[in-house]
């Protein structure tokens, strides 16, 4: 379970606090999209969670110990696939086993597991120039499997792919997400997206924000596209863009 | 990739080779402008000494003095991209080494070290670290923050970032560095031994020149950088092996 309590965090170059105050919790196994205007403070959530920021002040717990005093609690996908051009897929996909200096044979073994979980062990010699942007993607998925955490935080990771393949990509990571039972906690600027991938939606309106609007999603998993035509949840993307909007015109 | 030979630079090349010849043989002077003719006729009248005595020796100069140019380049500019202290003090006088006139500067070297190889294994240092430094430091500087920031969230260590990403993030910078620096160290080399020494290509067309004998001026020059190209070409070759990534990044 992942805990934000009363956090508050500003850049040194801002002249306004990022997030005052802010409390929140996602709970295991969940499915949690962050939606918000660009430089809302979506992607700084991650770089507190991940400790690439510190909170000036506040408490962020991950199964009810601090970050602080853990590592590899969670493992982070970039919007940006950010595969090294001088490895393989494989070395590629070992990297966090490396730096975290695993053996050699139980990297080997586990980046076998999951190239396999993501369909891509038929590439494993490659590089990544050999591999289309999906499978790019997926790729990096399964850099972020190798962590061996059981939050994954992905950023906006489909963003830069074509609408083909984002839609495939949706419905391949949710099934991703069943069969792992990890908790997912997703960053995107589109609602649809959101919508169909998620349990629940936060929103982030304002700047700086204290809280954020948390919204189920009222669709059951297994999903399927159609179900984004029911009445309910149409009516849900529709006051979802709403809010958004509302905020760019003020 | 593809290794079709440049025809319209060979052309061009002939071309001048043609104006030059026909100049030459317009002036009629040839300790003036010999012919290209004449210059390869020369290069094999004294092929013996050029190639036993002169050419090794000049060799020994650039590659000596390359080779601690990289050495030192490379170390300076890993130190420069740790401590950004080191960087705010060494940067400047790095630039200052290369406002120094080179030619200015060799003949206090050939006082301190005499006629022996140091002086111009000096000059020719002097020549080639700076362009060494700041292109393999830039390409430290070329690694990308995100993968930085990424590899940091596996728990990397600085020592894991230099080798993991800038290195390989450098090393297209250390090759270009090091074609760079080839046919500087030869132009470092030749200086120095004009001003200079017992042996060596720069010698030898310091001491035709003595003689008026313009093609021997020329002969050992067309050998240098006819060695440099072949260099630079090896160094091609090496790096197409090596890089095959290098459009990605």
């Amino acid at each position: 379970m992942l805990e934000f309590r009363n956090v508050t965090f500003q850049y040194d170059e801002d002249e306004i606090p990022m997030m005052t105050d802010l409390s929140f919790t996602v709970n295991d196994g969940e499915f949690v999209s962050v939606i918000g205007a660009s430089g809302c403070g979506k992607s700084t959530l991650f770089r507190l969670i991940n400790g690439l920021e510190k909170p000036q002040s506040g408490e962020i717990d991950v199964n009810g110990i601090s970050i602080e005093k853990q590592k590899n609690y969670s493992s982070f996908m970039p919007q940006k696939d950010l595969l090294l051009p001088w490895r393989t897929i494989e070395k590629n996909v070992c990297l966090p086993m490396e730096i975290m200096k695993v053996p050699k044979d139980k990297q080997k073994e586990k980046c076998k597991e999951v190239l396999k979980q993501v369909g891509l062990l038929d590439y494993m010699n490659k590089y990544p120039k050999d591999l289309s942007g999906g499978m790019k993607q997926r790729v990096a998925f399964a850099r972020t499997l190798m962590v061996g955490a059981d939050m994954l935080m992905l950023d906006e990771p489909f963003s830069a792919l074509d609408y083909l393949t984002r839609v495939d990509m949706q419905e391949w990571l949710l099934s991703q997400w069943q069969d792992s039972g990890k908790t997912i906690i997703f960053i995107t600027h589109d609602v649809e997206e959101a919508v169909f991938l998620s349990k629940r939606i936060f929103v982030i309106q304002d700047r700086p924000f204290s809280s954020m609007e948390s919204v189920e999603v009222p669709m059951d998993y297994p999903r399927k596209r159609e179900d984004l035509k029911r009445p309910e949840v149409a009516d849900l993307k529709e006051q979802l863009i709403s809010k958004l909007r509302k905020k760019v015109e003020e | 990739m593809k290794n079709k030979i440049n025809l319209s630079s060979l052309i061009l090349t002939f071309i001048l080779l043609m104006i030059w010849e026909a100049a030459a043989l317009g002036i009629d002077a040839a300790y003036i402008l010999p012919t290209p003719i004449q210059v390869i006729k020369k290069l094999w009248e004294l092929r013996v000494a050029l190639f036993t005595v002169h050419l090794p020796a000049t060799m020994a100069v650039t590659s000596i003095g390359l080779l601690i140019s990289i050495v030192l380049g490379v170390a300076l500019a890993i130190v420069m991209d740790s401590f950004p202290k080191a960087e705010k003090a060494i940067y400047p006088i790095v630039i200052a080494s290369q406002t120094i006139p080179t030619t200015a500067i060799a003949p206090l070297f050939i006082l301190w070290f005499g006629y022996s190889i140091w002086s111009k294994v000096l000059v020719t240092i002097l020549m080639t670290f700076f362009p060494i430094t700041i292109t393999v430091f830039d390409g430290f500087k070329a690694t990308k923050r995100e993968m930085e920031e990424m590899i940091i969230t596996y728990g990397a260590s600085k020592k894991d970032i230099f080798f993991t990403l800038k290195l390989p993030t450098a090393l297209p910078n250390f090759f270009s560095a090091i074609k760079m620096s080839i046919p500087l160290s030869v132009i470092g080399a030749a200086i120095a031994e004009w001003l200079g020494a017992q042996s060596g290509l720069g010698y030898f067309s310091k001491r035709m020149m003595t003689q008026l004998d313009g093609a021997g001026v020329f002969a050992p020059i067309v050998l240098l950088s006819v060695v440099a190209m072949i260099a630079v070409a090896i160094i091609n070759i090496l790096e197409n092996r090596i890089i095959q990534w290098r459009k990605e990044l």
